[in-house]
C-alpha cells in the first residue's frame, strides 16, 4: 500500500498551546479523503503544514515521496492547495490569475492550458472579468481550476465547496471523484455530511487530536446519523481533554 | 541557488497590471513629484523686492538721511521704519517681522568727511543666503549714489575715483553657512525616495498578507529571493521615473542645471533605491497589517527628512542629531545629489558618502532577506 501523505506526529504550537497535538495522518493513493472537525479544530493549520505553508514543531514523514519539512518545494509544486478564504488576486482579470498560476508552476502551453480550464469550469465568456467581481461561488471554481492547471498529484481543498450551489457541488465531486479515479489523491475538508457519505475515507479532528477515521459506515457503526457520530466524538474529546 | 527568470517576470508583469488598475498609486507615482517639487520651487524666491527694513540712524546728518531716502526709494528695501536701539532690531529679525536691520554709527559723517571710510552695517536673516547676499550689493548702490550727489561742489575732494567713501558690512545672522533654497530640490529626490521606496514596498507585501494572496504565493514552488526581485524591480523602475521628473522640472521649470555626471547621480539612485525598497521590505516583515506598516514607514521618514539636511543645515545641528542623522542613508543620498547636481563634484570628492551609502545598501539589504518570512507564522 502507497501512501499519499504519511505524517506522524504532526504538531503546532502557538504560545505554548498546541492547536494540532501530535497527529498522525496517512492518505491512501487514489482516494478522496474527507477531513472533518468542529470549527477551529486544526484541519486548516494541518494542511498549510502538509505543503509547507506553516513551520510545524514537531513531526516527521513524507508527502507524495518528499520529506515534508526539508523537501517542501518539491512538494509544492506537485500539490493542489485550495486555500478556505479566496486567494487569488482580485484586481487580475481571471485569464490574468490562470496565466500567473501556470507560469508559476513552470508549466509549458500556457496559452492551451488557460483556455482548456477556462472552457472546463464554464468560465470562458467571463475570463476578462476581475476576480475581485466574481460571485461567491464563482469565485470558489475559479481557485478550484486554478489549482488543478497544473496536473497536481495531490489536492488539498480546504471547504471548497462553501457558498456553492447544488448543481455545482455535485459536479464539483464529480469531477474530483475523476481526479482520484485517475490515480490520484484528495485531502478535503468540509462541514457538510453529505459531502463526507462520498468520501472514500473520513479523518475526525478535534481540539488537534485525531478523534476517529475509516469509512463511513466505520465511523457511523453504532449511530443513526453522521452529525449524531461527530457530535459524540467531539464530546468525548473535549472530556478527554478535561 | 538559481533563480528563474521566468517567474521573476511572471511576478513582474503581476504588478505592473495591478499597478496600472490601481489608479490612485499610479496617479501619485506621477503627481506627488510634481507638487512637490512647484510647491518647494515656488518657494524660492527668485526675484526678490520689497524686502522689510528697519533702519537705526545714530548719525543725524545729511549723508545719513539722503542715503536712508536713497533706500526708500529703491526696489529692492522696504524700509519700515526707523528704530531707537539694537536691541528692537534683533528682535524684529528674531520675529521675522523683518528681513535687514541698517545701522549707520553714530560716528559715520565725522569720519566720512575725515576720508577714514566709515562702514554702514547691514544684519541680514540669512536664512535665505541668496536675498542676503544681494542686500550687500543693493546698499552699496544706493549708498554711492547718495554720497556721490551729496559729494560734490566743495565737498568733491573727499570722492575717491578707486575707493568708495564709504562701505557696507553685512553681519549673516541665523545662516552662517549659506544654506540656499535650491539646496531643496535636490534634497527633494531624497525625500521621495524614501516615502515612496519604503512605503510602497511595505504596503505592496503587507496588502498581499492581508488580503490572504500571500497564502496562494507562499503554496506555489517560488523562492523568497524572486518574489522579493518581483517586487522591487517595478519600484526601482519607478523610482527612476519619479527622479527623472524632478530633475528635469527643476532644469526647465527653475533653471536649476545638472550640473554634474548624470550617470554618477544614477549610480546613486539606484543604490539609494535599492536602501529603501529592502528598507520597504524588512518593514512589511514587521508590521502586520498596512496600516501598521504605513506608521513604521513614517517613523522611518519623518527623521530622515529632518535630520539628513534636507530640511537644516546638517552641521548647524546639535551633535546628538548629527549622530542620528548618520544613520539614515538620506543623509549621504542628499548630499551626493547636492553635490551633483548643483557644484558638479565628482566621485573622488564625495567617495565617502558613496561608500556609506554601498554599506547601508548591504546591510539593509541583508537583514530583509533575512527577516522575509518563507512560510504564514
Ligand atoms: N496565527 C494564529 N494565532 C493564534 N491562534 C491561531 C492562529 N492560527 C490558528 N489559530 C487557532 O488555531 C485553531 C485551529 O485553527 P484552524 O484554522 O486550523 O481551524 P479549522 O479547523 O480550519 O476551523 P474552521 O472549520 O473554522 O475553518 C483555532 O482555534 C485558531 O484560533
Ligand atoms: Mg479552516
Amino acid at each position: 500500500m502507497s501512501y499519499a501523505i504519511d505524517v506522524r506526529n504532526l504538531t503546532k504550537k502557538i504560545k505554548n498551546n498546541a492547536i494540532v497535538d501530535h497527529i498522525n495522518i496517512r492518505v491512501q493513493r487514489g482516494k478522496i479523503y474527507g477531513f472533518l472537525g468542529p470549527n477551529g479544530s486544526g484541519k486548516t493549520t494541518t494542511m498549510r503544514m502538509l505543503c509547507g505553508l506553516l513551520s510545524s514543531d514537531d513531526g516527521e514523514g513524507h508527502c507524495l515521496g518528499f520529506d515534508f519539512k526539508k523537501e517542501s518545494d518539491k512538494i509544492k509544486s506537485q500539490v493542489g492547495y485550495m486555500t478556505q478564504k479566496f486567494s487569488f488576486w482580485e484586481d487580475l482579470t481571471i485569464r490574468e490569475n490562470l496565466e500567473f498560476t501556470v507560469k508559476m508552476f513552470q508549466k509549458d502551453n500556457i496559452e492551451k492550458r488557460v483556455r482548456k480550464s477556462l472552457e472546463k469550469a464554464g468560465l470562458t465568456s467571463r475570463a476578462e472579468q476581475l476576480a475581485g467581481t466574481l460571485s461567491g461561488g464563482w469565485k470558489q471554481r475559479l481557485a478550484l481550476t486554478a489549482c488543478l492547471i497544473h496536473e497536481p498529484k495531490l489536492l488539498l481543498l480546504d471547504e471548497p465547496t462553501a457558498g456553492v450551489d447544488p448543481k455545482a457541488r455535485k459536479a464539483f465531486w464529480e469531477d474530483i471523484r475523476n481526479f482520484a479515479d485517475s490515480g490520484f489523491t484528495v485531502l478535503v475538508s468540509t462541514h457538510y455530511t453529505d459531502e463526507a457519505e462520498r468520501c472514500d475515507k473520513i479523518i475526525y479532528i478535534a481540539y488537534g487530536s485525531i478523534m476517529a477515521e475509516g469509512t463511513v459506515s466505520e465511523i457511523m457503526c453504532g449511530f443513526s446519523s453522521m452529525e449524531d457520530s461527530f457530535i459524540y466524538y467531539t464530546d468525548n474529546s473535549l472530556r478527554n481533554k478535561l | 541557488m538559481i533563480l528563474s527568470f521566468a517567474k521573476i517576470l511572471a511576478i513582474l508583469k503581476k504588478e505592473f497590471i495591478q499597478l496600472k488598475r490601481d489608479r490612485a498609486t499610479a496617479a501619485m507615482v506621477i503627481f506627488i513629484p510634481l507638487i512637490q517639487l512647484l510647491l518647494f520651487g515656488y518657494a524660492i524666491n527668485n526675484d526678490p523686492k520689497h524686502l522689510n527694513t528697519v533702519v537705526l540712524s545714530e548719525d543725524n546728518s545729511i549723508f545719513s538721511r539722503n542715503f536712508v531716502v536713497g533706500l526708500k526709494n529703491s526696489e529692492y528695501f522696504h524700509v519700515a521704519g526707523e528704530i531707537k536701539s539694537d536691541a528692537e532690531g534683533r528682535k524684529l529679525l528674531q520675529k521675522g517681522d523683518v528681513q535687514f536691520v541698517v545701522t549707520i554709527p553714530g560716528n559715520f559723517s565725522r569720519d566720512l568727511i575725515r576720508r577714514r571710510v566709515p562702514s554702514v552695517l547691514i544684519e541680514a536673516d540669512a536664512a535665505d543666503p541668496v536675498t542676503a547676499a544681494g542686500a550687500v550689493g543693493a546698499a552699496r548702490e544706493i549708498l554711492t549714489s547718495a554720497l556721490a550727489r551729496d559729494l560734490s561742489g566743495v565737498l568733491s575732494f573727499l570722492r575717491n575715483d578707486n575707493l568708495l567713501p564709504a562701505n557696507v558690512i553685512i553681519h549673516k545672522l541665523y545662516n552662517p553657512e549659506g544654506f540656499t533654497n535650491y539646496n531643496v530640490i535636490p534634497g527633494l529626490i531624497g525625500a521621495l525616495l524614501t516615502l515612496m521606496g519604503i512605503m510602497v514596498t511595505a504596503l505592496s507585501l503587507t496588502r498581499e498578507r492581508e488580503r490572504g494572496t500571500m497564502e496562494n504565493m507562499l503554496a506555489m514552488p517560488v523562492k523568497p529571493m524572486e518574489v522579493m526581485l518581483g517586487k522591487i524591480i517595478p519600484h526601482i523602475i519607478i523610482g527612476y521615473i519619479q527622479a527623472a521628473i524632478i530633475v528635469a522640472a527643476a532644469k526647465f521649470l527653475f533653471t536649476i542645471p545638472l550640473a554634474g555626471s548624470s550617470f554618477l547621480l544614477a549610480i546613486a539612485m539606484m543604490m539609494f533605491i535599492i536602501c529603501n525598497l529592502a528598507l520597504g521590505l524588512a518593514v512589511s516583515t514587521i508590521a502586520k497589517n498596512q496600516m501598521q506598516s504605513l506608521q513604521i514607514a513614517m517613523f522611518i521618514f519623518l527623521p530622515s527628512l529632518m535630520l539628513s539636511g534636507f530640511m537644516f543645515p546638517f552641521y548647524g545641528m546639535p551633535s546628538w542629531a548629527q549622530m542620528i542623522g548618520s544613520c539614515f542613508p538620506m543623509t549621504y543620498f542628499v548630499r551626493i545629489t547636492r553635490g551633483i547636481m548643483l557644484k558638479g563634484s565628482n566621485f573622488s570628492e564625495m567617495w565617502q558618502n558613496f561608500w556609506a551609502l554601498l554599506l547601508f545598501m548591504c546591510i539593509v539589504t541583508g537583514i530583509a532577506a533575512k527577516l522575509y518570512k518563507k512560510t504564514l507564522d
